[in-house]
């Protein structure tokens, strides 16, 4: 392999650049901070992340671009997905400050963690090569890993990390050794060269590229969390400190999202007839096993980690259109599902406080009394998620179900429509403590006006995106233009 | 001339739409402070509103069956999506009901509700908006989005304010209507991928294979009957209605069931008259059902409010039959071909009054109920008796309303029922002789109910304490009785607004939709 390097693949490669010199700059400068100057590493990192958001920005690729040798990818999509993850990371930051300060656990490594875990997404969004997808999806997981096991003194939180790792590790495995398959089969590690290797192959090549196929779709289902390979999902959310589960359960879902975008579209879309079916199944597994369990669930955080992965089975039925629409559709899902679960577990954060966690739903009782207005930003959430317009949940559900059925597959519409009234009733029931049932807890809700307004505006910006939702769909639309 | 206002060039429907939700969220920004500020903002919005929709009226052409006012904007040009409303001879007459209806429900609450007045207030102001937006909706996606979100008030206030089980009967009103909702989605979304429009004109244009026009029948049929409600998927219906407050139980009998009926009309008629007319015994069938089965079923009930809420499906049993009877009808060898368009018109406006009329009927059922159980928060008919001892002026009322219920001619209740009597006799004796069976049921439930509450001995202590009504409650009623007796001794105006388009509508389903 010819490793060419230009000048140019520098400016290509500046946002993780930049993003990667900060974090070691605040890991060393945390060091040295006294105790009372911490809040300087909560607002350097923010400033990173503002900084990198601003580099991405300035970069925003007109057509394709590659770098360093064909490994890096700067596409429409992989921008608009890493400024997602950005804002993403920047709104969770904002969230957990005051929930991990009052527990003693607000220290640099949190910072510095997550800001290692995003460069990984920015990579996996980027990636355009096997061993780049592993190297970004691993510097991800490893961060998340000891970011849940961050809370060092709860024993919760340390199983949590260690199923975590266990089953993160054997995903990673699982997706390893279908990568390896596929590069013995093709002989290639580039994923545009993989895929012109591919649509020539010959009927031999296909059993053995479908067995390493299997490989990838499993691995990605584990970091997606889509049943049969959900099972962390409920004891990591519930099991890790909240700000924690906030952040697991938002931007890692947008890159897990992206390198099945780079694998199975980039990579190997001449294999979809096999990978179509696989998705269907995992994606109705999902709804079904995600919808029904929620309702059993009384901690609202597992009920979240049900409705997640119910959440994935519908993000999947866009890919399994198998074409530029429909992977529209899933991006604008899953951009939707990010901005809900921040506002979700934004909400749980709020109504936490010191030596009170607000993890059981009865903890919602009677909040139309406690705080309208909060109230009804969690109505909103709840609803989108739900999927009851004119809220940008709905057209999120609209959109994928829309591809699904040009594509043919009414009757995964039909099944799919039938999972998602099953599942308005655990949302149902969150609205109803919180509107209908009388509050046991008198206690004021208190926190930063800095979260308290953003977690307004993210409440509204899902009511906003619901009554003028065309402008994020053309969007969405018109970043997978570019790509293919 | 009336028709040359200038008002009329405003764009009416949108203001219809927007101006109780806009209103609405004024009230909510009243909250805390006092709630007598509240009630006047949402009472004038809510006459402005129905003034408003008055002009809709004045300036309506009875000569066209094209949809008129009509607004067209881009909203989601991605998928051919637009913000389009418009209206007919059938959903004006709707409209103003719904904004007639609204102004009597606050009026209603004005004194009964005390906690949370602002946000009961603002609930029904989004809905009156939404409502609206659903009988004007020209989009089909348009149509689907007011028409879930409507569902969004209505739970709230039946989860608030509602009685005991509230909350059993607004989680069940709220996924049975869901259940039946996204079915619909899935058939509006295979009809765009067919016409490569949501356009509901352009649905109706659409050549559709018999097959599929069934499915597509059935899943619009999911959602409008659920909504209707017809038999057997009207349970939730006696459940919202007895826990609901009397304003939501008005709303939903007056302008909620309608949505079900016109849902029929809108998309079921015209998208898929093939199918329609391959299962109209399936339709007939479930209608006759609902009217003689459920008129039983009410005769036994001991609760008032679940009385009228069976005697409100077995009604609508009626707007159902009246609009499927027309596929007999046509279909019946013996008339000619005139003679059958005039009669099928006829059983299908028979249908749209009886919407109408049912409106006002039940509304001001449910007012009075209402009345007496703010005074005496009761709804059993056994607590009551000889209640027009003591209250004279409202028994006057609640008679009136229960002959007009049980159909006495000059009362509104009569027209309907009697014009789709009448077809249903051109195209089966059996199904008209069964259809007639309300006249006898209607009249025994409704009729057993006054003289149980109304007349005899004043029945215990707490009866006697009663005080007749206010004149805030006389006024209510007063139009009430008005509007019933109005229709029933001169239904002119209502028929005249709407001829011309169920005669485009039947010629639209008279034709096949198959190649």
């Amino acid at each position: 392999m010819n490793l060419g390097f230009e000048s140019t693949d520098i400016i290509t490669l500046l946002p993780e650049i930049f993003l990667l010199t900060m974090a070691c700059f605040i890991l060393v400068v945390d060091v040295y901070l006294p105790e009372k100057l911490r809040h300087l590493t909560y607002q350097l990192a923010q400033g990173t992340l503002v900084g990198t958001l601003l580099l991405v920005i300035s970069i925003y690729p007109s057509s394709l671009t590659l770098a360093m040798d064909n490994m890096f990818i700067n596409d429409a999509m992989g921008a608009l997905l890493k400024l997602v993850i950005l804002a993403i990371v920047f709104v969770v930051f904002l969230y957990s400050r005051s929930y991990l300060q009052v527990r003693n656990i607000l220290k640099g490594e949190y910072f510095v963690l997550g800001l290692f875990a995003t460069l990984g997404m920015l990579i996996m969004v980027s990636a355009h090569n096997l061993l780049i997808i592993y190297l970004g999806l691993e510097l991800m997981s490893l961060s998340l890993y000891a970011m849940v096991a961050m809370h060092r003194d709860s024993a919760q939180a340390a199983e949590a990390a260690m199923k975590y790792f266990i089953l993160g590790a054997l995903a990673s495995g699982m997706l390893l050794y279908g990568m390896s398959i596929l590069y013995g089969v093709t002989g290639n590690l580039d994923l545009a060269a993989i895929a012109t290797n591919i649509s020539d192959a010959d009927s031999n090549k296909h059993t053995a590229l479908v067995f390493g196929l299997v490989f990838i779709v499993i691995g990605l289902a584990f970091k997606l969390g889509a049943v049969p390979f959900h099972m962390w999902i409920p004891d990591v959310y519930q099991g890790a400190p909240t700000a924690i589960t906030l952040f697991i359960s938002s931007a890692p879902k947008i890159a897990a999202f992206a390198i099945l975008m780079r694998l199975l579209v980039d990579g190997l879309s001449s294999l979809y007839v096999d990978w179509q079916g696989m998705l269907i199944l995992l994606s109705i597994l999902s709804m079904a096993t995600g919808n029904i369990i929620a309702i059993a669930q009384t901690n609202i955080k597992r009920m979240f980690a049900y409705s997640t992965i119910s959440h994935v089975g519908f993000l999947m039925l866009g890919v399994l259109s198998a074409n530029q629409a429909g992977y529209a559709a899933s991006l604008f899902y899953i951009i939707t599902y990010s901005l809900m679960g921040l506002g979700g577990f934004g909400m749980i954060l709020l109504l936490s406080r010191v030596g009170f966690e607000a993890e059981n739903l009865d903890d919602f009782k009677g909040l139309n009394e406690r705080s309208p207005w909060y109230a009804f930003i969690m109505l909103i959430l709840m609803l989108s998620m739900a999927g009851v317009p004119p809220l940008l949940g709905f057209w999120a559900k609209w959109s994928v179900l829309n591809q699904v059925i040009q594509a043919g597959f009414i009757w995964l519409a039909v099944l799919a429509v039938l999972f998602a009234v099953i599942g308005a009733f655990y949302y149902l029931r969150i609205i109803k403590l919180m509107y209908f049932d009388k509050s046991e807890d008198r206690t004021p809700i208190e926190a930063n006006m800095d979260m308290k307004i953003t977690l307004s505006i993210n409440g509204l910006i899902i009511l906003f995106l619901g009554l003028m939702p065309d402008m994020l769909m053309a969007k969405c639309l018109k970043v997978l233009q570019v790509l293919i | 001339m009336l028709t040359d206002l200038p008002l009329l060039n405003l764009p009416l429907l949108s203001l219809l739409v927007w101006l109780p939700i806009l209103g609405g969220i004024w009230v909510l920004m009243t909250a805390g402070k006092d709630d007598a500020v509240a009630r006047p903002i949402a009472l004038l919005i809510s006459v402005l509103v129905f003034f408003l929709s008055l002009l809709l009226y004045i300036g309506f052409d009875t000569q066209t069956a094209d949809m008129q006012f009509m607004e067209k904007h881009a909203w989601i040009t991605t998928f051919q999506i637009y913000y389009h409303l418009g209206v007919d001879g059938i959903s004006m007459p709707l409209i103003i009901l719904t904004t007639f209806s609204t102004v009597l429900v606050i009026l209603a609450g004005w004194e009964v509700i005390q906690s949370k007045v602002a946000q009961y207030l603002a609930a029904f102001l989004f809905m009156e908006g939404l409502m609206i937006g659903v009988f004007a909706a020209l989009d089909a996606m348009l149509f689907y989005v007011l028409w879930e979100a409507m569902l969004v008030p209505m739970f709230v206030i039946i989860g608030i304010w509602g009685g005991a089980r509230r909350i059993y009967a607004t989680i069940k009103f709220f996924l049975y209507t869901f259940l039946g909702s996204v079915l619909m989605l899935v058939a509006l979304l295979y009809l765009y991928s067919q016409a490569d429009s949501f356009a509901i004109l352009d649905f109706h244009k659409l050549i559709i294979p018999l097959d599929i026009q069934k499915f597509i029948f059935l899943a619009f049929f999911a959602a409008f009957a659920v909504k209707v409600p017809m038999w057997p998927v009207h349970t939730w219906l006696p459940d919202a209605h007895v826990e609901a407050p009397t304003g939501g139980s008005v709303i939903l009998a007056a302008i909620m069931l309608k949505l079900g009926a016109y849902g029929f009309l809108r998309f079921s008629l015209p998208i898929t008259p093939d199918a329609s007319r391959e299962l109209d015994w399936f339709i007939i069938g479930l209608s006759l059902i609902a009217v003689v089965y459920i008129g039983f079923v009410a005769l036994m009930q001991q609760d008032m409010k679940k009385l009228i809420a069976y005697s409100s499906i077995s009604h609508m049993g009626f707007v159902t039959l009246g609009f499927f009877i027309a596929f007999k009808i046509l279909a019946n060898p013996d008339l000619t071909n005139e003679a059958a368009m005039t009669t099928a018109t006829m059983g299908i406006e028979g249908g749209i009054v009886q919407m109408i009329s049912h409106g006002f009927i039940s509304g001001a059922l449910f007012l009075c109920v209402g009345v007496l159980y703010d005074r005496l928060h009761s709804r059993q008919i056994a607590d009551y008796g000889g209640v027009a001892n003591v209250m004279p002026r409202f028994a006057l009322f609640a008679v009136l309303f229960g002959m007009a219920n049980s159909g006495l001619p000059a009362t509104s209740g009569f027209v309907g029922e009697f014009l789709v009597i009448l077809s249903s006799f051109q195209a089966n004796f059996w199904i008209a002789f069964l259809a007639a069976m309300t006249l006898i049921l209607g009249a025994a439930y409704t009729l057993w109910m006054i003289k149980r509450v109304i007349f005899g001995k004043i029945g215990n202590d707490k009866v006697a304490t009663l005080t007749d009504i206010n004149a805030r409650e006389t006024f209510f009623l007063t139009v009430l009785a008005i509007a019933v007796l109005f229709f029933g001794l001169y239904p002119a105006p209502l028929l005249d607004v709407m001829h011309t388009t169920v005669q485009n509508l039947l010629v639209h389903i008279a034709q096949s939709k198959v190649i």
